[in-house]
């Protein structure tokens, strides 16, 4: 019996001085988002980014910390926050630390509750979260945790530098608001509201409506009562099938008046708006890829393309999650959450774009230049569904013109 | 207001009878066999991802023939190797196979074409405004819906109540039995319309596809509604489809249209409601906003007060 048991108790001691030789050696980050289900295209995109941002930023620079190399473990949540939690208790098991997750504020909430949870309980396995997507603005306020770091603008910090573009548009007196009914949707409407206010008394709104998630077949009657209110610009949060149908609808009308979105390109949507929404859509977004910023970017670019030829870099917030994250390492010397996370707090980091972004120690948002893009086939370099079409930017707000306050009160480990 | 409703008034003609399309198919299929066809708008999501490969390769044109036709196969190799075995079963088995067969079809299509939006056009020549109204455009793709979904309508009547085979269906639609002992092939019957229904289903989303949006989402979203149809248009009633499709349409497209909310009914009664009592959200909900819950409330009221439907001669 005793023979036995020190037997297991070796065999045991043997694993895990294999695993910590292996964990010293690679980071995992574990990526929990839909890989399967209705939103599965933006999740594999997602997934396809990281792994090409880890492989190309990280891995073949010959690692961090003398050859600490990253790999990506995709765990698929169905979009769905109990199941994200099921798989957030599977990748603590298998020894992740990193946990980035983008599709969904409703995950993100669940997220980073569960994180806190779990850090608070177990100091000597923390994980930190890396939300690239959520943008619900809750998440960095009155939800915000020290260990939540949003890459991603939040909602209102986008509509506050939509709204900077609008504002200098005197051509815009009446604007229609649309979006999902749910509470991404209800938020953006919300911020629309309240900045507009602000920056634009003389716009009234003509529209402020709200229509079920994924369920309209046909939005040929909501184009039609955007056109009959007379307004001069819509804004609208849908994205997926939503945001085509109602761009399509609306280019149907022969409306011809800007169309401010979030969401309105990639995994398909360019291509298929194509030329009815030319000069019409616009998109907020950080990263500017028409024209080419960087030599450095179009080599990033390029090189994605040539990996990735169905796919696009849709969401280049996940090269500055990597990079940021290797940079984190480097400086703190360890690859342990605490020290890393230390690290990120109010880290300054320069982009593939070349742009200055910071890490707001206050609240983990990261403040960043917001620009606002058109839908178009002129002058575009990089397009969008391999369709022709692409984003090119035509205004830009300064990262110190997009940073809101906060009413975060974060409580900081000891 | 006028222009709003002129426009409302032809979005729900456009809808209607595409619904009509989808509708015409099912209401034979279910009087018929009996059978609850669950994967019906699954055909309709066939017809638009067939129709878009074959535009890719030689235009829309003889994707609007070639689709339906293909649609059509499919549905009666599914009548004739699946339902047919099925049967036996009893209606509770026909129900799980086709409920089973549509979340086949929509993971096939997600294999095959992926999870992205197809980026399915309208053929060139229909791509300019018919006419101009108050300014705004009513595209000729639409007018060439309207077109195509007349025209199915009238050859489908002509059809069912002038021809031979229009005689057996309807004989079969009502005394299967009796058609069978008088000789006639009551099977092949039922394969024929199970495929020809998959067909109509099959052109609504050939002509749909770029309208709508081509997209694995699009047979889930339409499906629910076309049930809403064949009940209140009462079973194996091509008339009441029709009908029925219109009526839902327009019901629609008015009640996104017209902005009036609970609040509004009560000032016609003189009665005031109070901004800050608890009950605000109810007074404030408005007419877009329940939308589209109206056609199952018609539903369940049509289920109350009429179970034959507006035009049916059977109980459902």
């Amino acid at each position: 019996m005793t023979i036995k048991s020190t037997f297991v108790a070796g065999a045991v001691f043997a694993t895990m001085s294999a695993f910590s030789v292996q964990a010293a050696d690679v980071v995992k980050i574990g990526f929990i988002d839909p890989l399967s289900g209705p939103f599965a295209s933006t999740g594999t995109n997602g997934l396809a980014q990281y792994q090409f941002a880890a492989e190309e930023l990280v891995n073949k620079k010959g690692g961090i910390l003398d050859g600490v190399k990253f790999e990506i473990v995709p765990y698929d949540n169905k979009i769905s926050p109990k199941e994200s939690l099921v798989q957030l208790k599977r990748a603590i098991g298998e020894d992740v630390h990193y946990i980035v997750q983008g599709n969904s504020s409703g995950v993100a909430n669940a997220l980073t509750d569960a994180i806190k949870k779990h850090n608070r309980r177990n100091p000597d396995s923390r994980v930190l979260f890396l939300n690239y997507s959520a943008v619900d603005p809750a998440l960095t306020n009155e939800k915000c945790n020290y260990w939540h770091f949003r890459f991603d603008a939040n909602a209102d910090i986008k509509m506050n530098a939509l709204t900077e573009v609008i504002k200098v548009r005197d051509d815009i007196k009446k604007v229609y608001l649309i979006g999902q009914d749910y509470s991404f949707g209800k938020a953006v409407a919300k911020a629309a509201v309240t900045f507009l206010k602000q920056k634009r008394p003389d716009i009234t709104i003509v529209g402020n409506e709200l229509h079920p998630i994924g369920k309209v077949k046909d939005f040929t009657p909501y184009a039609t009562k955007i056109r009959a209110s007379g307004a001069d610009a819509v804004i609208t949060g849908n994205w997926g099938a939503d945001m085509v149908g109602l761009g399509k609808a609306i280019g149907d009308t022969g409306l011809d008046i800007p169309i401010y979105t979030y969401y309105a390109a990639n995994d398909g949507i360019t291509k298929t708006i194509g030329e009815g929404g030319k000069d019409k859509i616009r998109l907020v977004h950080e990263g500017p890829v028409n024209p080419p910023s960087t030599p450095e970017y179009s080599a990033y670019h390029t090189a994605f393309k040539a990996k990735f030829p169905e796919k696009d870099v849709s969401q280049f917030r996940i090269a500055n999650v990597i990079g940021m994250l290797a940079a984190a390492m480097e400086k703190a010397g360890s690859t342990k959450p605490i020290d890393v996370a230390a690290q990120l707090e109010g880290m300054e980091f320069t982009t593939l774009h070349g742009e200055n972004v910071v890490m707001r120690a206050e609240d983990h948002q990261l403040i960043q230049p917001i620009h606002v893009s058109v839908h178009t086939n002129e002058g575009i370099t990089f397009d969008s569904d391999n369709s022709g079409y692409g984003m090119k930017t035509e205004m830009s707000v300064a990262a110190a013109d997009t940073a809101l306050p906060t009413t975060c009160k974060m409580k900081r480990p000891k | 207001m006028f222009e709003l409703l002129f426009f409302s008034l032809l979005n729900g003609v456009v809808t209607g009878l595409l619904l009509f399309m989808l509708a015409s198919g099912l209401t034979l299929i279910f009087s018929m066999m009996g059978v609850l066809n669950f994967a019906h708008a699954s055909f309709y999501m066939l017809g638009a991802y067939f129709a878009y490969t074959i535009s890719t390769y030689v235009g829309f044109w003889p994707g609007l023939i070639l689709a339906p036709i293909l649609v059509g196969l499919v549905g009666a190799v599914v009548e004739r190797y699946g339902l047919r075995h099925v049967h036996r079963w009893g209606h509770v088995a026909e129900l799980i196979f086709t409920f089973g067969l549509a979340f086949l079809i929509e993971e096939v299509v997600q294999f095959i074409w992926g999870k992205d939006t197809k980026a399915y056009q309208e053929p060139e020549v229909l791509q300019f405004a018919l006419f101009n109204f108050f300014g705004q455009d009513f595209p000729a793709y639409k007018a060439f819906m309207l077109l195509i979904s007349i025209s199915i309508f009238v050859v489908l009547l002509l059809i069912l109540t002038k021809s031979r085979i229009g005689l057996i269906i309807q004989a079969a639609i009502t005394h299967p039995n009796m058609t069978a002992m008088l000789g006639h092939n009551v099977p092949l019957v039922f394969m024929g319309v199970f495929g020809v229904g998959a067909a109509l289903a099959g052109v609504a989303g050939v002509i749909a596809g770029p309208a709508l949006g081509t997209f694995p989402g699009m047979a889930v979203v339409l499906g629910p509604i076309v049930f809403v149809i064949v009940v209140v248009g009462g079973l194996g009633s091509l008339v009441g489809a029709f009908v029925a499709s219109l009526l839902i349409g327009l019901l629609q497209t008015f009640a996104i249209a017209l902005d009036y909310s609970v609040n509004d009914l009560l000032m016609l009664f003189n009665i005031t409601t109070d901004a800050d009592s608890a009950l605000r959200d109810l007074w404030t909900l408005s007419l877009p906003q329940i939308a589209p819950l109206l056609p199952y409330l018609l539903l369940v009221l049509i289920l109350i007060f009429r179970p034959t439907g507006l035009f049916g001669k059977r109980e459902t």
